[in-house]
């Protein structure tokens, strides 16, 4: 990475916070600098099914984002490591396996959510308080479920790349690290437990 | 961020990290050396070594077997992999694995200017040449006649032109200057090595400068004792040391007006890491030195696997199977010359 300025993690940031910034200021009436209670009338007013769309693709999204991540680091290790050793790929098929079960948790998660998404009537254009209750349950269930996936499927890719190695050193050591494995994919349960229980009782049709 | 490699090492470098730790699985253990040191004759050395990795490439030598062709076929397994590594490596491991090798490239160059020096045949001088230090146009270093030749020639178009300095290309070959341009040379190369390293940051950069610090120690030291007594000012020493170690810059200051090897030692024996070794020495005995600071590079070098996701694996496997090959030399010579025993005496075990 070069310097402390020209990282790339800047290219995003700096224009997302300038631009939001500007808007900001530049938005609403011209008495105050920021006009707050504009901003939050227009924060309001965003519809409850763009939060809960996009709860629901972000739990997919996200997951398989960890998913991914861990088969990448996993697989180039174990690919090189069992060129010389090749007894070790169909034990250590399992880390992937763990990984892959994090995608899965992503999407039964995006599939319940995406049932409870219901078109409701509107009284004079406006939505009741239980549609909007229901619109931001669904956006922090996948949020939940998605970024918990994220870093699961990170943590068992990383130990899976470390248990591939080591196996093909010393092949008593494959059964411990998989407990480590195990616990790692835990996290990944932890989420999506959290993530039903916070939806599990909304829907837009509800009242209240 | 630091520490984060784990998240995006196996991207570009995954693949070949786990390569080489198959490789390092490879390494002789201490059964083997057992099984070698019981050898009586070239032969059995050469049926033991069938078994390890080395047995495709001594399986089809004939008898009579000598030292240099074990030796040789040994250092071509380890010149076959890094190729196989360095081909498939993606740009900023493949500038690694080149770094690693501009030692070698070094010594090469040294090694052929000396022998035209005392008139030696080109072709037997290019035989000896280390492979890992081979390039293009190293055959005319054979023409040159002083310095600035060599340099403006040869020099300027291999990955050492940075390293030659304007007041080194003014003086004429010879013994002294040689010995004094391989240092300078080295000395400029771990300086470049080590900046390459910090760079790149991360886990690399603590392993490998854990490792090239130990390295510029060494030849710290190996420079004060090889000149005591020689005409080489204390100046010019100084300016041979790396700027960089556990001995810059004070350590530096205390060896450079050395003069014989108790007050090397006492030098040495201010920096902890480096008291150990001193302590395993006797008083006065400097033949075991050489034995003893092997002994730390290897146990440096196999601690270095002991975390993943960084360059250092490479370097520390090239030391590690250049000291195995260094072991397998001492081996043959001695079952060679029926000389054994001292055989256990050479061998630094690496497990």
């Amino acid at each position: 990475m070069e310097g402390t300025l020209l990282h790339p993690g800047f290219f995003l940031l700096a224009p997302l916070a300038i631009a939001s910034f500007c808007f900001m200021v530049g938005v609403g009436s011209s008495d105050r600098f920021i006009d707050w209670p504009y901003l939050w009338l227009l924060f309001r007013n965003i519809s409850p099914y763009f939060w809960a769309v996009m709860g629901v693709a972000l739990c997919v999204g996200t997951s398989i984002l960890g998913a991914a991540w861990g088969i990448f680091v996993t697989g180039s290790s174990l690919v090189g490591a069992a060129i010389r050793v090749p007894r070790i790929t169909s034990k250590n098929l399992i880390s992937i396996i763990f990984c892959e079960a994090v995608a899965i948790y992503g999407v039964i998660v995006a599939i319940i959510l995406q049932t409870k998404l219901e078109n409701v009537t509107r009284e004079q254009g406006l939505f009741t308080k239980g549609n909007m209750a229901a619109g931001y349950a669904i956006f922090g269930a996948g949020l939940t479920c998605g970024f918990s996936n994220l870093v699961c499927g990170m943590c068992v890719g990383i130990v899976g790349s470390s248990c591939a190695l080591s196996d093909a050193q010393n092949s008593t050591l494959f059964v411990k690290i998989l407990v480590v494995e195990i616990f790692g994919s835990a996290l990944g349960l932890f989420g999506v437990i959290v993530g039903i229980i916070m939806a599990g009782s909304q829907g837009f049709a509800r009242v209240a | 961020m630091w520490g984060w490699e784990q998240l995006y090492f196996n991207i570009k470098d995954g693949f070949l990290e786990a390569i080489v730790r198959g490789h390092r699985g490879g390494l002789l253990t201490v059964p083997d050396y057992n099984n070698l040191t019981q050898c009586e004759a070239l032969d059995d050395i050469k049926l033991n070594l069938t078994a390890t990795d080395y047995g495709a490439y001594l399986a089809n030598e004939a008898s009579p077997l000598y030292t240099s062709t074990i030796v040789d076929k040994c250092t071509q397994k380890l010149v076959d992999d890094w190729n196989n590594m360095r081909c498939q490596a993606d740009e900023t491991l493949a500038k690694f694995l080149d770094f690693c090798t501009y030692g070698h490239m070094i010594d090469n160059v040294v090694l052929i200017v000396t022998g035209t020096l005392h008139e030696r045949d080109v072709q037997e001088l290019l035989d000896k040449c280390h492979p890992l230090g081979m390039f293009d146009s190293i055959a005319t270093l054979a023409v040159a006649a002083n310095m600035r030749e060599l340099y403006r020639l040869v020099l300027v178009d291999t990955p050492l032109a940075p390293y030659f300095s304007e007041n080194l290309t003014h003086e004429d070959l010879d013994e002294m200057n040689i010995e004094i341009m391989r240092n300078t040379l080295y000395k400029a190369y771990l300086d470049d090595f080590a900046a390459f390293c910090g760079k790149l940051g991360g886990t690399t950069a603590e392993v490998m400068s854990d490792l090239l610090a130990f390295e510029a120690d060494r030849r710290a030291l190996n420079i004060t004792l090889n000149s005591i007594g020689t005409e080489l000012t204390r100046d010019d020493r100084k300016k041979l040391y790396s700027n960089f170690g556990l001995l810059y810059p004070h350590g530096h200051n205390e060896l450079s007006i050395a003069e014989d090897f108790d007050q090397i030692r006492a030098a040495m024996e201010k920096v902890p890491a480096y008291a150990n070794v001193f302590n395993k020495l006797g008083y006065g005995e400097a033949q075991m030195l050489d034995k003893l600071l092997y002994e730390e590079e290897v146990k440096r070098c196999c601690a270095c696997f002991e975390q993943q996701f960084h360059y250092g694996v490479f370097y520390a496997y090239m030391k590690l199977r250049e000291q195995e090959i260094r072991n397998i030399m001492w081996v043959s010579e001695c079952v060679a010359q029926d000389q054994k025993a001292r055989i256990n005496d050479g061998i630094v075990f690496l497990f």
